[in-house]
């Protein structure tokens, strides 16, 4: 599903991704971990169509040359980013701008556009997957929303757009035991065999709720390891400090 | 209000279309400004001597007037003397009674601009005052209106069936000396709408005015007197559209709203005047007086503009709250893109007892458009108890454009209550990738995000009102994206 060959990123000529490659099968479900500042985060944002960044390699996604395509073109292609830091948009609603990028994702695939009264049936039933308070729908995107509420959101835009390949970047941070409970339960749901997850998480705990198939470790830019749940466990126990550790990739994973 | 206003809303929505000339023959003063002149539009309408006498008094004043400087924006001077400022359009067959009677011409152009008089007065519940360069061609509903004992016409025919009701308000609010353009216009104001509401009454439909420039280098000169007796309540929307043109067009209206005890005036502007090309040349010069006062206890005036046009916008429509308890509003969207440039805002001036003033004002700048928002917040003496908030938020979008905030306080009564709310800020590349991600692009993402921050003004309009001004800025900022 996705193939990613030596792949690199920079950002006003600081490189951040120095040659990572990573294979995605469909259904499968990949962790990556590792210290803040190795590069978790720039991959998701590279991956996602980020335009801030210089990227070069190869990243190819059901055949595609990903890199050729624009973010909103790799979103109607089923990739989908919940984003570490949900933006708040002021004034606009919360469903008004789920239905609006979900016509927007059903129009470029040639698709007839989902009036009010379906969409409405719709974000219903996913509403109750994700635990989503309904409330939450009626006021702005993210707007005033808590850290929890924002991440929930994500989850829930995710069951809506039912992308065939999911990034979640650091979902579990700043939620507490039962809303990480909750989200992994959602996230869960809609795990299938058609869809992939790419987990990014600094800790362990995560993965005791959304079990993945592989685990990755970055530092520096690259991966430097990869194995099966099991390391996601070794790290937690050793921490990250026996890798070579981000000398120079600097802050802001 | 019913919902079949689509077609009249045409005019102040999507792509700048009504850049066309209807071939209507004039009939012009000649070009430029003097004692003759006046006389001459006061006897083209059979004025009473009063009226003329009032005409003449602002002129002779406005020549010891210098054109005002301290405003944030930048044109070349205007040439009083090189502006027709009379012109009417002349019918084909004299003296058209009812709608099918109307010049085959001016129905085409009504047309083009999406609004059918006919269909108008079949279909909709608007009552449509209809001004082609500076003069009524038609009026609607007013058998329904009269019915109410409302009184909605031009105000040339005001002039001659109510004239006592004209000559003690004329003025009483923006009198003729108060400013170098509204002084121009108390001399040569050529039309306008005329509005009056009973004790009592609730005005049974909102009313609209369309304004229309049409003539080349024909400067207008509008004049809006809306009075709300005792008790009454009336909703009055205005919408603009002018043609295409190169040279740029003087406007100078004024609106005077008059509240008295308990009474109530809402009154919406959408404004989507030619607002020049995107090097700057060309485009509407709109220099434009609008106040309210709030005369009776209890009463209350709200103001609510979207202005997404001309090339200069220079408006401060305010409220004198003289009243006790009385209440006046400014709810404001200014866009200005390409060169365009707006110096505007309210002014509050609280006199009477527990009056409360509102303000929230929205601008947004693209492009190379400057926005400045400029408001004066008076608490006099005797106000006690007076209240005040204010919120000015500013978008940017690009590097190129600017926001500037001019908020102008008064206190002179200690328990009064006054507060200051600002912000500034830009779309984000974040905000934009974010919309991306969901597959959103960019051109679809800036509208909606502008949307989104004008919203708390939006929802102070009339329905269809808002859904326009919501698509009218989704036109207006295209090609400033990027």
């Amino acid at each position: 599903m996705l193939e990613i060959e030596d792949l690199h990123a920079s950002v006003e000529g600081h490189e951040i991704l120095r040659g990572i490659s990573l294979r995605i099968g469909a259904g499968e479900v990949h962790a990556i971990m590792g210290p803040n500042g190795s590069g978790k985060s720039t991959l998701a944002q590279v991956l996602a169509g980020n335009p801030s960044y210089q990227v070069s390699g190869v990243a190819r996604y059901q055949g595609k040359d990903l890199l050729d395509l624009p973010a909103e073109a790799r979103a109607a292609a089923g990739i989908f980013l919940a984003f570490q830091y949900p933006v708040e948009i002021p004034g606009v609603g919360n469903l008004y701008f789920l239905r609006t990028a979900l016509n927007a994702i059903r129009q470029q695939r040639g698709l007839e556009e989902l009036d009010a009264m379906d969409f409405l049936a719709l974000a219903k039933e996913r509403m109750q997957l994700v635990e989503m308070d309904p409330e939450l729908m009626n006021r702005a995107l993210n707007e005033g929303f808590s850290g929890g509420e924002k991440k929930r959101n994500e989850i829930f835009q995710m069951a809506i757009l039912q992308p065939s390949l999911a990034i979640l970047d650091e979902t579990d941070s700043g939620l507490d035991i039962d809303a990480l409970r909750s989200v992994a339960a959602a996230v869960n749901a809609l795990r299938s065999a058609e869809r992939a997850l790419l987990l990014i998480t600094h800790y362990q705990r995560l993965l005791d709720y959304i079990v993945p198939d592989y685990v990755h470790v970055m530092a520096n830019g690259r991966i430097v390891q990869s194995g099966d749940k099991d390391l996601a466990v070794e790290l937690e126990r050793h921490g990250y400090a026996h890798f070579d550790a981000p000398a120079a990739a600097g802050e802001g994973s | 209000m019913s919902t079949d206003n689509a077609k009249i809303r045409e005019l102040s929505g999507r792509a700048y279309k009504y850049g066309f000339v209807s071939d209507l023959e004039s009939d012009a003063a000649p070009r430029g400004l003097n004692e003759d002149v006046v006389r001459l539009i006061s006897a083209k309408k059979h004025e009473p001597q009063w009226l003329l006498d009032w005409r003449l008094k602002a002129y002779r004043h406005w020549l010891t007037m210098r054109e005002p400087t301290w405003q944030n924006v930048h044109y070349a001077p205007i040439d009083y003397q090189d502006i027709i400022y009379y012109s009417a359009p002349k019918p084909k067959t004299p003296g058209p009674r009812s709608l099918d009677e109307v010049d085959p011409e001016l129905r085409t152009m009504f047309a083009k601009l999406g609004i059918s008089l006919a269909e108008q007065e079949r279909l909709t519940g608007v009552a449509v005052d209809a001004v082609v360069d500076s003069v009524s061609v038609a009026t609607t509903f007013k058998r329904k209106l009269a019915e109410a004992g409302v009184i909605f016409c031009s105000f040339a025919e005001a002039v001659q069936q109510h004239p006592e009701l004209v000559r003690k308000y004329l003025g009483s609010v923006v009198p003729y000396s108060d400013n170098f353009f509204a002084t121009l216009n108390s001399a040569v104001f050529s039309d306008g709408s005329f509005c009056y509401v009973p004790k009592g009454v609730r005005c049974p439909m909102e009313l609209s005015t369309y304004f229309r420039i049409n003539a080349a280098d024909t400067g207008q000169f509008e004049r809006t007197l809306i009075v709300a007796e005792q008790g009454a309540y009336v909703s009055y929307l205005e919408g603009c559209t002018a043609p295409m043109r190169d040279n740029n067009q003087l406007h100078a209206a004024v609106v005077e709203l008059v509240a008295l005890d308990d009474a109530q005036i809402k009154y919406a502007t959408v404004q989507n005047w030619y607002p020049g090309d995107a090097e700057g040349r060309g485009g509407i010069f709109n220099f434009v007086t609008k106040r309210g006062k709030c005369a009776g206890r209890g009463s209350k005036i709200s103001w609510t503009q979207v202005e997404t046009g001309s090339a200069i916008t220079w408006k401060y429509p305010g409220v004198i709250l003289q009243g006790d308890d009385s209440v006046g509003e400014f709810y404001s969207v200014a866009l200005t893109a390409n060169h365009q440039q707006a110096d505007t805002g309210t002014k509050m001036i609280h006199i009477g007892r527990n009056t409360r003033s509102t303000i929230l004002s929205k601008g947004i700048s693209a492009g190379h458009g400057q926005n400045t928002y400029r408001g004066l917040v008076k608490v006099q003496k005797a106000a006690s108890g007076a209240r005040n908030h204010t919120q000015c938020d500013s978008l940017l979008l690009g590097s190129q454009c600017g926001a500037h905030t001019f908020p102008y306080v008064e206190v002179k009564n200690p328990s009064a209550r006054v507060e200051h709310e600002a912000s500034t800020s830009k779309i984000g590349d974040e905000q934009l990738f974010y919309c991306r991600q969901r597959g959103i692009r960019e051109e679809d993402a800036v509208p909606m995000i502008v949307n989104g921050f004008c919203r708390e003004v939006f929802k102070e309009l009339p329905m269809e009102f808002a859904v326009e001004a919501q698509k009218l800025l989704g036109v207006s900022l295209e090609g400033c994206i990027g």
